[in-house]
């Protein structure tokens, strides 16, 4: 019989079926939600200096206390949420964009394209992250759009590597030859018969390429080289928290559960939605 | 005189391989080697052979899904291999392709209404968009899909009807020749039959001509008008169907009608062929069938037979032709 199910439609089913997979996609939207409208749900000015304030512990009026300039740490925390999703996000599409396009001419055009994309990938994915991540801050200077930019250019590797191997199957395809047949030119294959068959891998690998952008974004702010002060980041606030660790634990606990539960989250989402968009395991 | 659609005049493709990793020693596999024949609109060209005979080979080299070594092709009249950019487009509206696999030949992502309209948005064969959903749907409806199909995805449809989409994308632009790769090997028996009538049907309305490649000799026989049989890349024997199926001259054509099981069998025990088909890479000499013949002399291992016209339109490559049936009428 005729059932009327689009992929998707298919992949959202199965998706719902995993619990772990259903509890991260509410943290993930719980987590965009107060990216998205961080000014409204802040409970104060994240940059507003109180310096009576300074260093105080969590109460009912501050919930995760204030920092030492007396800012309110969860208002930096929202704020720090909107830097970090942003900078996974935007980093992470360019890194599409140019994974894609690099994966699809090694994979379709093979010979001497192939190997010239091919020892690119090899060369970005030998290079350590962080310490070209770095290189690459110093170069351009600290700042959000540099972030973006920086850890976006570095992490396009692992897309191509994966849309190569994808296209090196699919362009054997009856569909892809048949569109050859009919005079079909290259790039209506391209974008008319490889992309949307490329589009699950890169839903994944967006998906599973978020957590990594976070955690560089941390590090780098961690080490100075991230957002421009006084913009709030969970990994400038750690940076900022290290001197009080000793007795003012609750700095550095908050910003860095943050980290942990937004990394986490979007792993397990990857994690199900690879197995609900996985062609092998459908029946 | 008729002037054939397609003509195919010495077609080869060799690969060109190694021998062994470390060897340096250049070897050729030959496809396809010299396959010459004529296809006339209205007419079938039915092409039978073992698995890896080159019968796929050839026909990809003819539309030049993969550049031939050497050969000619003339469509309509004109050199098909020579043609570059707008003529090549515009001349691959005539010869189409219809593949064996209904399954991986149709994109998961796209509607039927985008796969049949692909050809005609490639060769811009309509004025806009709503003169070409008419055609889309006319087609649709010709291949005995119901139009209200057209929004719904492959992966909704049974074999049988993923290839009459297949057909439907093969025929909308109104080629003059319409190449069948083994188009009913993937479908039940009930429905294969039907999507022969359906191709026989186009074929009458249209005269169409097809090239049918198939292993299932009894479709061929049902189907073809002409017969070629290929072994190891070459043409071992060709003529007309009913006389080939009749009066197979080449020993192989006889072995291959010996293997179908037959439901009026006159007690013969089906002479079976003895061994594997010898390694492409490394090829008998002379005959290339002498290796597996049961009527191979000592001239077939050192010379290669011709591809002669022994009787009008029957032409076969063996030193001895029906051999076979001179032993038959020996009791």
């Amino acid at each position: 019989m005729l059932t009327y199910q689009g992929y998707y439609r298919e992949s959202w089913e199965l998706l719902k079926k995993d619990p772990l997979a259903m509890i991260s996609l509410a943290v993930v939207v719980v987590l965009v939600v107060v990216a998205l409208f961080a000014p409204l749900i802040a409970p104060y000015d994240p940059d507003k200096q109180v310096l009576r304030q300074k260093l105080m512990d969590p109460c009912l009026e501050h919930w995760f206390g204030c920092d030492e300039h007396g800012r309110d740490i969860l208002s930096r925390c929202i704020y720090g949420c909107r830097v970090s999703l942003s900078v996974g996000l935007v980093s992470q599409l360019i890194a599409t964009v140019i994974g894609y396009f690099m994966g699809v001419c090694a994979g379709y055009f093979g010979g001497k394209v192939d190997a010239a994309i091919s020892f690119l990938i090899q060369v970005f994915s030998s290079l350590p992250d962080l310490l070209l991540a770095m290189a690459l801050m110093f170069a351009l200077g600290s700042g959000l759009l540099n972030l973006y930019i920086s850890l976006g250019v570095l992490a396009w590797s692992r897309t191509a590597r994966l849309i190569r191997g994808t296209v090196l199957q699919l362009k054997e395809k009856e569909y892809v030859r048949s569109c050859k047949v009919d005079g079909g030119g290259d790039l209506r294959i391209i974008l008319r018969h490889l992309l949307p068959n490329c589009i699950p891998t890169l839903i994944i690998t967006i998906t599973m390429g978020i957590p990594s952008a976070i955690l560089s974004e941390a590090s780098l702010s961690f080490l100075g080289l991230g957002v421009r002060s006084p913009m709030a980041s969970w990994g400038s606030m750690i940076a900022a928290s290290q001197d009080y660790f000793r007795h003012k634990a609750f700095y550095s606990l908050f910003p860095g559960l943050c980290i942990i539960v937004a990394v986490i989250a979007f792993n397990t989402l990857g994690d199900g939605l690879r197995d609900a968009l996985d062609p092998k395991l459908r029946k | 005189m008729r002037e054939p659609v397609l003509k195919v005049e010495h077609l080869k493709k060799y690969y060109p391989i190694r021998k062994g990793a470390f060897s340096r020693e250049k070897a050729v596999v030959r496809a396809c080697d010299d396959v010459s024949f004529e296809l006339y609109a209205g007419e079938t060209l039915g092409i039978v052979g073992e698995s890896g005979c080159g019968k796929t080979t050839t026909i990809q080299s003819v539309i030049r899904l993969i550049e031939p070594t050497d050969g000619r092709i003339w469509l309509n009249g004109q050199d098909f291999r020579t043609m570059k950019g707008e003529e090549l487009k515009r001349a691959r509206q005539k010869l189409k392709l219809i593949f064996q696999d209904p399954y991986s030949s149709l994109n998961p992502r796209m509607t039927v209404k985008e796969i049949v309209s692909e050809p005609l948005e490639i060769a811009g064969a309509c004025k806009d968009k709503a003169e070409r959903d008419r055609r889309v749907l006319e087609t649709m409806e010709q291949v005995g899909l119901d139009p209200s199909y057209q929004d719904r995805y492959p992966h909704e449809f049974s074999g049988g009807q993923r290839q009459r989409i297949g057909i439907a994308r093969a025929i909308v632009l109104r080629p003059d020749v319409v190449i069948c790769d083994e188009p009913v090997s993937a479908l039940d028996v009930s429905i294969q039959a039907k999507i022969i009538n359906l191709l026989r049907r186009f074929q009458r309305e249209r005269e169409l001509a097809y090239i049918f490649i198939s292993h299932d000799l009894g479709v061929v026989r049902h189907i073809a008008h002409r017969v070629l049989v290929m072994y190891l890349g070459c043409v071992v024997e060709e003529g007309e169907s009913r006389e080939l199926f009749a009066h197979p001259l080449h020993p192989y054509t006889r072995a291959l009608l010996d293997s179908v099981p037959r439901m009026d069998s006159d007690g013969r025990p089906a002479a079976a062929l003895q061994g594997d088909v010898p390694s492409p890479a490394d090829p008998p000499s002379g005959c290339l069938f002498h290796t597996r013949c049961p009527y191979a002399r000592e001239v077939c291992a050192k010379q290669a037979p011709e591809l002669r016209e022994l009787k009008s339109g029957h032409k076969c490559a063996c030193h001895f032709p029906g051999a076979h049936e001179k032993e038959e009428e020996q009791p």
